[in-house]
C-alpha cells in the first residue's frame, strides 16, 4: 500500500456519502428495522395538566383483538433514577410508570402493546384513565414572584454600576421583549425499537448521541454497560429533542416484560408533549450610551419557565456576555417552575432568543442616536471577553459586517424608516449579529487501515442532517492522505465507545479532533511499519480527553452578521422576506457544500422563528393548541426566499483544528434583522415574536394613529 | 358474523403486484413501510400536513397516510424506491444529491416525488397560486422560483433546505426538458466533488 499526495479533502464541497441512500429511500431510519414476532406500544398521555392517576381500567383493553400488554404505574417494573449520566441528573421524564403522579399534560400514563400499529392505536385511545385532578398554573409572566435564580451554570455575570452608569448616559433604552414556546419539531418523530438478542439489549433509536442514550438506558434499568447497544444510523432531523426520551425506556421496559421486539414510535402529537421544547421568554434589556454610541451599561435579565420536575435555564443572557461591552454590564437568568413538561435545548439554545432580544435592542439605540446600526457595533467591539477578560481564540464579527454589507448593498440605505413603497408592500432592511460558542468535548475515535488498502473510521458520532459523516471522512482522508472515496466512516453505534453527541455546535470539532488524532496516530504506525498491513488490519484509537485539556483558556466563540430585507402589507399584516444574507466567521470550513446548508438552515429556522414559531397553551385545560404541523407553523417553502450563507477566512491561531462548527449560527440574530427590517419598512418596533399579521395590524394601528 | 375487519387487496408498487390481507384501518403509507418493508416513504405525521409520505397514485401525488390501502384499487403506485432506472439515479434524485436539496433526508422521498409530480403538472400547463397569467392560450408558465416554491409548498421541511431544493428541481426541471426562469443569483453552489 501506498499514501501519496493527494490534493485536499477539506474544504473541497463534496456531495454526502449517504446521499444516495437518503435520495433512493435505502436510509433506514430507526422505525424502518422490521424483527420477527415485533410488537408495536402506543402512549397513552395524561388529559389533565396536574393530579393523581386515580385508576387505568386495562381490563377491557386487554381483552381487544391483538393486544398483548397495558404497562402503567400500578403493574411497571421499578427502574432507577437517581443516577448521574453522561450530561448530568435524568429528566424524570424518562422513567416511565413509575407512580401516579401527572406534573404536565401529556405525561406518559400508560403504554399499550399491541401485534399491529392499528390494533395498539384503537386499544390506546380506548384506553380509560381516571385522574384526580388538582388546580394548575401554566401563567408565565414577567412579573412572577415565584420566579428564582437558578442554581446551574453561571446565572449572574456583572461587573460594575449599572444603575450609574444608566444615570450617567446621554441615550437609554429599557425595552421588553418576548419569544414564545417554540417545537424542534423534526420531520422524523422519535422512535427506537427495542429488543434482546443473545443477552444484549439491542435498540435501535433516532437520537443525537447512542452513547448518551446507552449510558442512561444501562443505568435506569441496572445493566451491564456492555450489554447495552443502541445505534441511530439515519435521523430524521434532532435540533436538541433527541436525547433521552420516555420512548426508548417504554420500548426497553415492554421488550424486557414481552420477551419479544418492541417498537414504540411517537405520533406528532405526542411529540408536542413529551420530547421537549424552547421555552419562552421574557427578555429585560437596559441599554445606555455616550452620544457617540459608546456603551456604558449593558443590562439584560431573562425568564424562561421550566416544570416542577427539573430547573432548566434556556441561557438567553449568554451571548451579551461575549458580543459587547459596557462599564457596567449585566446579565442574569431566572427561571420559573410551573405546571408544564421540561423544556430543553433547541437549535442554538440561549442564543436563539437572546439574540432577538439584544439585536433589536442595539438598534432601537442606533436610532436613538442617530447612527448606523453596523458603526454602533463597531463602536463596541471589545478587545477581550468583556466578562472575562480573556482573549478571543479569533472575532472577525466587523469583517463579517464589512463583507455582508459591500454584498447586501447597504450603503446604498437610507436609514429613514417608511421610506421605500413597491405597490401595497412598504419595503425595508435590517441587520443583526450572530455569535456562538465554538467548545469541544472529549471523545474517542478509531481508525483501522484495511488489508484492501481502505480505511474504516469508528466513532460514535451522529449525523443529524449535518453532514457529519461526510466531514468526518474528509476529516480522515486529508490526514491519511488518500481519496475520501476509500475511506468508511462509520457512525451512530454505542459500541464504537464514548463520543461526545450532535449538540452545541460541538459535534463536528469535538469528533474531527479525535478522527484526526487516530489517523495521524496510524499514518506514524503505518510508516514505521513501511506501510504494511496485517492481515486483521491495523487500528489506532485516541481519547481526546487530555489533549483537550491542554487547550489554552480563550474565549472560543463564532460569529456572523445577518442580512434581511422583507416587504410588509400593514392593510393585510402580512410580512414577507424578500432575502437574506449571512456571512460569517466560523473558523476552517470542513465541507463548504454541507456548511453552507446549515447555515442557511438556521437562516431559514430563523424566518421561520420572526414570522410563525408559536406555540399557544389552553390555560383552562394546560394543553397545547392546535399540537400538529397545522396549529404550529413552521416555515414552508414558499415563505423562504433566496437565503444566501458565505463565510470570510477566520483562522484560529493554535488551536489544533481551527473548526468552529456551523450548526447553530445561523439562526443567531436572523429572527432580529428580520424584525429591524421591518421597523425600517414601517416605522414600528415588534419585542414580541412571532410577527403574526395581527400583531402588525395592531402596531400600525398604534403607530401610526390610523 | 363480525363485518370483516380486514381485506386481501392487491396493490402494484413500482411495477410489481403484491397481494396481502390488510386491516381496514391500515393507511398506504403503513401498508408500504410495515407490510411491504417499502421504508423509503417517511411518516411525519400521518395526518396529511407534512408531505414526507407522499407518492404517486396513478401518476399524481398524493399523501399515503390519508389514503387507506384498501382504496388504492389497481392504480399504480410509485414510491422512492421505484424512481431511479436501476442504478441509474433520475434526475430529480441526482439534483437533490449533487446540489445538497436536503440535509437529514426524512423529507426527502416525499420532496422528490412531489417534484417528480410538479414537472408533470407544469409540463400539462396546470397553473399554481403563483402563476400570474392563469388564461388557457397563456400557456404554461415558466418554472420560476416562485412558481416552484408554491408547487412544492406542500413538503415541509424543517432542516431548512427549501433553497437547496428549489435550485434541485429547477435544475432537474432543464435537465428534463421543462421551461425554468432562474431569479438573479450573485452566489452559485459550489458543484459537489
Amino acid at each position: 500500500m501506498t499514501t501519496t499526495a493527494k490534493p485536499p479533502a477539506v474544504g473541497v464541497a463534496h456531495s454526502r456519502v449517504e446521499g444516495r441512500d437518503k435520495v433512493t429511500g435505502a436510509a433506514r431510519y430507526a422505525s424502518e428495522h422490521h424483527f420477527e414476532q415485533l410488537a408495536h406500544g402506543w402512549f397513552v398521555l395524561s388529559t389533565v395538566a396536574r393530579g393523581r392517576v386515580r385508576a387505568v381500567d386495562d381490563e377491557a383493553v386487554r381483552a381487544m383483538p391483538g393486544v398483548v400488554a397495558v404497562l402503567h404505574h400500578g403493574n411497571a417494573p421499578h427502574v432507577a433514577t437517581d443516577y448521574v449520566s453522561f450530561l448530568g441528573p435524568p429528566d424524570p421524564t424518562c422513567a416511565v410508570f413509575q407512580n401516579d403522579r401527572v406534573p404536565h399534560a401529556g405525561w406518559p400514563v400508560a403504554l399499550v402493546v399491541a401485534e399491529t400499529p392499528e390494533q395498539a392505536r384503537e386499544a390506546a385511545e380506548a384506553l380509560v384513565v381516571e385522574y384526580d385532578e388538582e388546580a394548575h398554573d401554566i401563567a408565565f409572566r414577567a412579573d412572577r414572584p415565584d420566579a428564582y435564580v437558578p442554581d446551574q451554570g453561571s446565572p449572574v455575570a456583572a461587573k460594575g454600576d449599572l444603575d450609574a452608569e444608566l444615570a450617567a448616559s446621554a441615550v437609554v433604552l429599557d425595552a421588553t421583549y418576548s419569544t414564545p414556546e417554540q417545537h424542534h419539531s423534526a420531520m422524523e418523530p422519535h422512535a427506537a425499537t427495542a429488543r434482546w438478542d443473545g443477552g444484549r439489549l439491542e435498540v435501535f433509536d433516532s437520537n443525537q448521541g447512542s452513547m448518551w442514550v446507552a449510558d442512561e438506558l444501562a443505568k435506569m434499568f441496572s445493566l451491564d454497560p456492555a450489554s447495552v447497544r443502541v445505534r441511530s444510523e439515519h435521523i430524521g432531523g434532532a435540533f436538541g429533542s433527541k436525547g433521552m426520551r420516555p420512548h426508548q425506556a417504554a420500548a426497553v421496559m415492554a421488550a424486557t416484560a414481552l420477551d419479544r421486539p418492541v417498537r414504540v414510535a411517537l405520533t406528532r402529537r405526542q411529540t408536542f408533549a413529551i420530547t421537549g421544547y424552547r421555552s419562552p421568554t421574557t427578555q429585560r434589556v437596559r441599554l445606555g450610551a455616550d452620544h457617540d454610541g459608546r456603551l456604558r451599561a449593558f443590562g439584560h435579565e431573562v425568564l424562561n419557565l421550566t416544570s416542577t420536575l427539573r430547573p432548566f435555564v434556556e441561557t438567553s443572557a449568554a451571548l451579551g456576555r461575549v458580543l459587547y461591552d459596557a462599564e457596567a454590564h449585566h446579565t442574569a437568568h431566572r427561571i420559573v417552575e410551573l405546571d408544564v413538561p421540561t423544556p430543553t435545548w433547541m437549535r442554538a439554545p440561549g442564543e436563539a432568543p437572546g439574540s432577538f432580544a439584544v439585536e433589536t435592542a442595539l438598534d432601537e439605540l442606533a436610532e436613538r442616536l442617530g447612527m448606523d446600526p453596523i458603526a454602533l457595533r463597531a463602536r463596541n467591539e471589545p478587545a477581550v471577553g468583556p466578562l472575562s477578560g480573556l482573549p478571543f481564540s479569533s472575532r472577525d464579527l466587523l469583517g463579517c459586517f464589512t463583507e455582508g454589507a459591500r454584498r447586501f448593498g447597504w450603503a446604498d440605505r437610507d436609514p429613514r424608516p417608511r421610506t421605500r413603497r413597491e405597490g401595497r408592500w412598504l419595503l425595508g432592511t435590517g441587520t443583526a449579529a450572530a455569535t456562538y460558542p465554538s467548545g469541544a468535548a472529549p471523545s474517542t475515535a478509531s481508525v483501522t487501515a484495511e488489508p484492501d488498502g481502505g480505511f474504516t473510521v469508528r466513532i460514535s458520532a451522529a449525523d443529524v442532517g449535518t453532514g457529519a459523516r461526510t466531514a468526518l471522512t474528509l476529516v480522515a482522508a486529508e490526514v491519511l492522505g488518500v481519496d475520501p472515496a476509500g475511506v468508511t466512516v462509520r457512525i451512530g453505534d454505542s459500541d464504537f465507545g464514548p463520543a461526545w453527541v450532535a449538540g452545541g455546535s460541538m459535534g463536528t470539532r469535538s469528533w474531527a479532533w479525535a478522527v484526526t488524532s487516530a489517523a495521524e496516530d496510524l499514518r506514524d504506525q503505518l510508516a514505521l511499519r513501511g506501510q504494511d498491513v496485517p492481515p486483521e488490519g491495523l487500528t489506532a484509537r485516541v481519547d481526546t480527553a487530555r489533549l483537550l485539556a491542554e487547550l489554552a483558556k480563550k474565549e472560543r466563540h463564532s460569529f456572523g452578521a445577518q442580512f434581511a430585507e422583507v416587504a410588509v402589507d400593514v392593510h393585510t399584516g402580512e410580512v414577507r422576506v424578500r432575502r437574506m444574507l449571512g456571512v460569517f466567521a466560523a473558523g476552517r470550513i470542513v465541507n463548504p457544500l454541507t456548511a453552507r446548508s446549515q447555515l442557511v438552515g438556521g437562516m431559514t429556522w430563523g424566518i421561520s422563528m420572526a414570522l410563525h414559531e408559536e406555540a399557544v397553551r389552553d390555560p383552562a385545560s394546560g394543553r397545547h393548541i392546535g399540537a400538529d404541523l397545522a396549529g404550529y407553523h413552521v416555515a414552508a417553502n414558499a415563505d423562504v426566499p433566496l437565503v444566501e450563507a458565505d463565510w470570510i477566512d477566520d483562522p484560529v491561531p493554535g488551536d489544533p483544528l481551527g473548526i468552529k462548527g456551523v450548526g447553530e449560527l445561523g439562526i443567531v440574530g436572523a429572527a432580529a434583522a428580520i424584525t429591524n427590517a421591518v421597523w425600517h419598512a414601517t416605522g414600528v418596533r415588534h419585542r414580541d415574536l412571532p410577527l403574526r399579521p395581527d400583531r402588525v395590524l395592531r402596531a400600525e394601528e398604534a403607530g401610526q394613529g390610523a | 358474523m363480525a363485518p370483516a375487519t380486514a381485506s386481501a387487496i392487491t396493490l402494484t408498487v413500482n411495477g410489481e403486484k403484491h397481494t396481502l390481507t390488510v386491516d381496514h384501518r391500515t393507511t398506504l403509507l403503513d401498508a408500504l413501510r410495515e407490510r411491504l418493508e417499502l421504508t423509503g416513504t417517511k411518516k411525519g405525521c400521518d395526518q396529511g400536513q407534512c408531505g414526507a409520505c407522499t407518492v404517486l397514485v396513478g401518476g399524481r401525488r398524493v399523501v399515503s397516510c390519508l389514503q387507506l390501502a384498501v382504496a388504492v384499487g389497481d392504480e399504480d403506485v410509485t414510491t422512492i424506491e421505484g424512481v431511479a432506472n436501476g442504478e441509474h439515479l433520475h434526475p430529480v434524485q441526482q439534483a437533490f444529491l449533487d446540489l445538497d436539496g436536503f440535509q437529514c433526508g426524512y423529507c426527502t422521498p416525499g420532496q422528490i416525488c412531489s417534484a417528480l409530480a410538479v414537472l408533470e403538472e407544469h409540463a400539462a400547463g396546470w397553473p399554481s397560486a403563483a402563476t400570474e397569467d392563469v388564461r388557457p392560450e397563456a400557456g404554461p408558465p415558466a418554472l420560476t422560483p416562485e412558481e416552484i416554491r408554491e408547487r412544492m409548498s406542500g413538503n415541509l421541511c424543517r432542516c431548512g433546505a427549501y433553497v437547496s431544493i428549489v435550485q434541485a428541481v429547477a435544475h432537474a426541471a432543464e435537465q428534463t426538458g421543462g421551461r425554468t426562469a432562474e431569479e438573479p443569483q450573485k452566489e452559485t453552489k459550489e458543484p459537489a466533488a
